[in-house]
């Protein structure tokens, strides 16, 4: 027995007391350590925190048009202390309609991106837990829904449901679904096959609770990292699908892919007020992503040092 | 009465092939026809190289692996008969050890969370104040302080993962423990200590092991009974000390022959057996019996055609079975060894068209071949 306890004691002092630390709060250290991570964050905080506050951070009105006399046919006031970012061609507030669309985006993505995944992980968890027939047949529908172009079912939702946010954030969805379930099936389907799988069926612990309290958690990392992933395309998506004119049918809500569709029109006299939206759309799918990868890295357990 | 029957175990997994009609084409023969007895309170070894089905052997006694036919029963019962509902009951009174202890816990669970699962999925009696008391026991008689309850498995060295999955093993007070490689992923230095470990247990809770290893030092130290596996069958049987003083198969004798002795001059002088070839595919495994590819007593008759059984030598070795058909003239020495060509050995069965296979599931049967398939170079 003396053996034994050296083994234990010298372990013990090799692994000095401190407060258990789970792998969640690992990761999290990883992840504020990776200035990637942290631009990424201060950019989705920023994001974020501009769409909730947006009425009290924007000057006026997004839908204002007061200043309409200021604008003439193809020159168009530039930034002014008044207004920051200049006057749009029906004499509305540039930087007011930017905040607000930050409101849009981030609403489009958060929805979609809910939609997509819950029904994206119900159908993985579905195909993962199963195996065998429920596995294929799950598997074939989703193969179904993948070889539909998102583009092309967002136009027919458009078209059925009629131009509406609701349909954006539908066909955002729907083209996530088929990401989030092969992504985590696959996962699960590795993870059912793990050692510590077998350890607990051999101890008598049932289907159910082997795939909700080990195979799944175990499998979720590669979901959230997507996820995070997710929103910044589903933002692009959003801003594309209203460039498209597929968004809300008011014209003058403020969103940055409609502002974009808008501003081809003066793009010659005018450019600046393409690239607003622009900036807008990349620097919050940008945070988003820059997210999303350090977050693989620090949940991965290859980068684990 | 013996606390495990197997008899005739069979584990085949299928080899499918076509992607939208699968038809199964072949089967690799992992375990291939085992009968074992093993007796409340002993230990029984088990040996053989990697791919000849030891892993699955003991899987498939626990049911982790559905044997395709033969029986187990354990304590009198027929565990292949049960229910799934049924077998989880059963299943606390046998548990498996596992080699790689990092992979066999889970990573997200701590260690107070993993040893009280068990106790709460089998109702063990007494409530959450209960199980917490079981737990540091549990963590006392593998020698790790009760501090460690909050820690996760990443946190420990190869050793203590190895003893925490000791004491899950032993959470609900089994008899029979499978410990399946339990210490060939750790450091030699603490091999010696898991081992002691066990044995230890064993005394104190009169448990009955069931080892599989490949390391035959590690298996003639804790046992009593040593079998040698070779392609899916048992090849030989017997007592540790017998089987290590006097291998009577052909195989044993190679294996045996392989382990370096401490001594240089004896070291010098012994004769090896160096067997020539390479395991032969368990997909299609050689007629009649199954080591006399690679044999050097391989006889012109009964080897290439009838397979062994594995019988007792009641009279130059009692309580040692061994299947081989010239056992006795091996032993006595009426029979020499001659050389070996290495024979070419087709990797898929033969009935079937070989492209399409190869191109599929070929890499199964491959992949247990050590050094490639046979005839590959």
């Amino acid at each position: 027995m003396s053996v034994e306890t050296t083994d234990a004691t010298t372990a013990t002092a090799t692994t000095p007391s401190r407060p258990p630390a789970s792998l969640g709060r690992e990761a999290l250290r990883r992840l504020v350590r990776n200035p990637m991570a942290v631009v990424g964050m201060v950019l989705i905080g920023v994001f974020v925190l501009v769409a909730i506050f947006a009425p009290l951070i924007a000057p006026y009105s997004p839908t204002d048009n007061s200043w309409l006399d200021q604008v003439r046919p193809g020159q168009y006031p530039g930034p002014s202390a008044e207004h920051w970012l200049g006057i749009d061609p029906l004499g509305r507030d540039v930087f007011s309609r930017i905040i607000f669309g930050a409101r849009q985006s981030l609403l489009i993505g958060v929805v979609a991106l809910a939609l997509g995944a819950i029904a994206g992980i119900a159908l993985g968890v579905l195909a993962g837990a199963f195996g065998g027939w429920v596995d294929t047949l799950v598997m074939r529908f989703v193969d179904i829904m993948l070889s539909v172009p998102g583009l092309l079912f967002a136009i027919a939702v458009a078209a059925m449901l009629g131009q509406s946010l609701t349909s954006v954030m539908i066909a955002i969805a729907v083209v996530n679904v088929p990401i989030f379930a092969r992504l985590l099936r696959g996962e699960m389907l590795g993870q059912r096959g793990a050692d510590y799988v077998l350890a607990a069926r051999s101890l008598g612990i049932s289907r159910s609770a082997i795939v909700f309290r080990h195979v799944l958690p175990n499998s979720f990392t590669p979901v959230i990292v997507q996820g995070t992933l997710t929103l910044a395309l589903a933002i692009v998506e959003a801003a594309g699908l209203a460039f498209l004119g597929l968004s809300s049918s008011n014209p003058s809500t403020p969103e940055w892919g409609r502002m974009l569709t808008d501003a081809q029109e003066t793009l010659t006299s005018a450019p600046m007020l393409a690239v607003y939206p622009g900036l807008a759309i990349v620097l919050a799918a940008l945070g988003f992503t820059l997210v999303g990868e350090s977050l693989r890295e620090a949940l991965d357990p290859k980068f684990r040092r | 009465m013996s606390l495990l029957e197997v008899r005739d175990l069979e584990v085949h997994f299928p080899i499918r092939s076509g992607t939208l009609f699968q038809r199964t084409v072949g089967a690799v023969k992992a375990v291939d026809g085992v009968d074992l007895d093993i007796e409340a309170g002993t230990t029984f070894g088990l040996v053989g190289e990697s791919g000849c089905g030891k892993s699955t052997l003991g899987r498939a006694i626990m049911r982790l692996t559905e044997p395709t036919k033969g029986s187990v029963t354990l304590d009198g019962q027929d565990i292949l008969a049960l229910s799934e509902r049924k077998m989880r009951a059963v299943r606390r009174q046998f548990q498996m050890v596992f080699q790689d202890p990092m992979a066999s816990l889970d990573p997200r669970q701590s260690v107070e969370s993993m040893l009280t699962e068990p106790l709460r999925a089998h109702k063990f009696p007494g409530g959450s104040a209960a199980h917490a008391k079981r737990v540091r026991e549990l963590l006392d008689v593998v020698g790790l302080p009760e501090s460690v309850v909050n820690r996760y498995p990443h946190e420990f060295s190869g050793g203590q993962r190895q003893r925490l999955g000791i004491a899950r093993a032993l959470a609900l007070n089994p008899s029979l423990i499978i410990a399946d490689e339990p210490v060939s992923a750790l450091d030699v230095s603490i091999q010696a200590q898991v081992i002691n470990l066990l044995k230890e247990l064993q005394e104190r809770f009169s448990l009955t092991y069931v080892v599989i290893a490949h390391d035959l030092a590690v298996v003639r130290h804790i046992s009593k009974t040593v079998a040698v596996m070779y392609l899916g069958g048992i090849v030989e049987q017997a007592p540790a000390a017998d089987l290590y003083r006097q291998p009577l198969h052909p195989y044993t004798r190679a294996l045996m022959s392989a382990v370096p002795v401490p001594d240089p001059n004896v070291e010098e002088t012994r004769s090896r057996i160096l067997l020539q070839g390479d395991l032969p595919s368990p997909a299609n495994p050689p007629a009649g019996c199954r080591f006399h590819t690679r044999c050097p007593w391989k006889q012109a008759t009964r080897c290439d055609t009838e397979r062994p059984a594995l019988r007792e030598l009641p009279l130059v070795a009692p309580g040692h079975k061994v299947a081989c058909h010239y056992a006795e003239d091996i032993l006595s020495g009426t029979l020499t060894p001659h050389e070996v060509r290495p024979e070419e050995v087709a990797m898929t069965p033969a009935a079937d068209e070989p492209g399409s296979i190869e191109t599929t599931e070929a890499h199964v049967a491959g992949g247990l071949t050590p050094g490639g398939p046979p005839g590959a170079r």
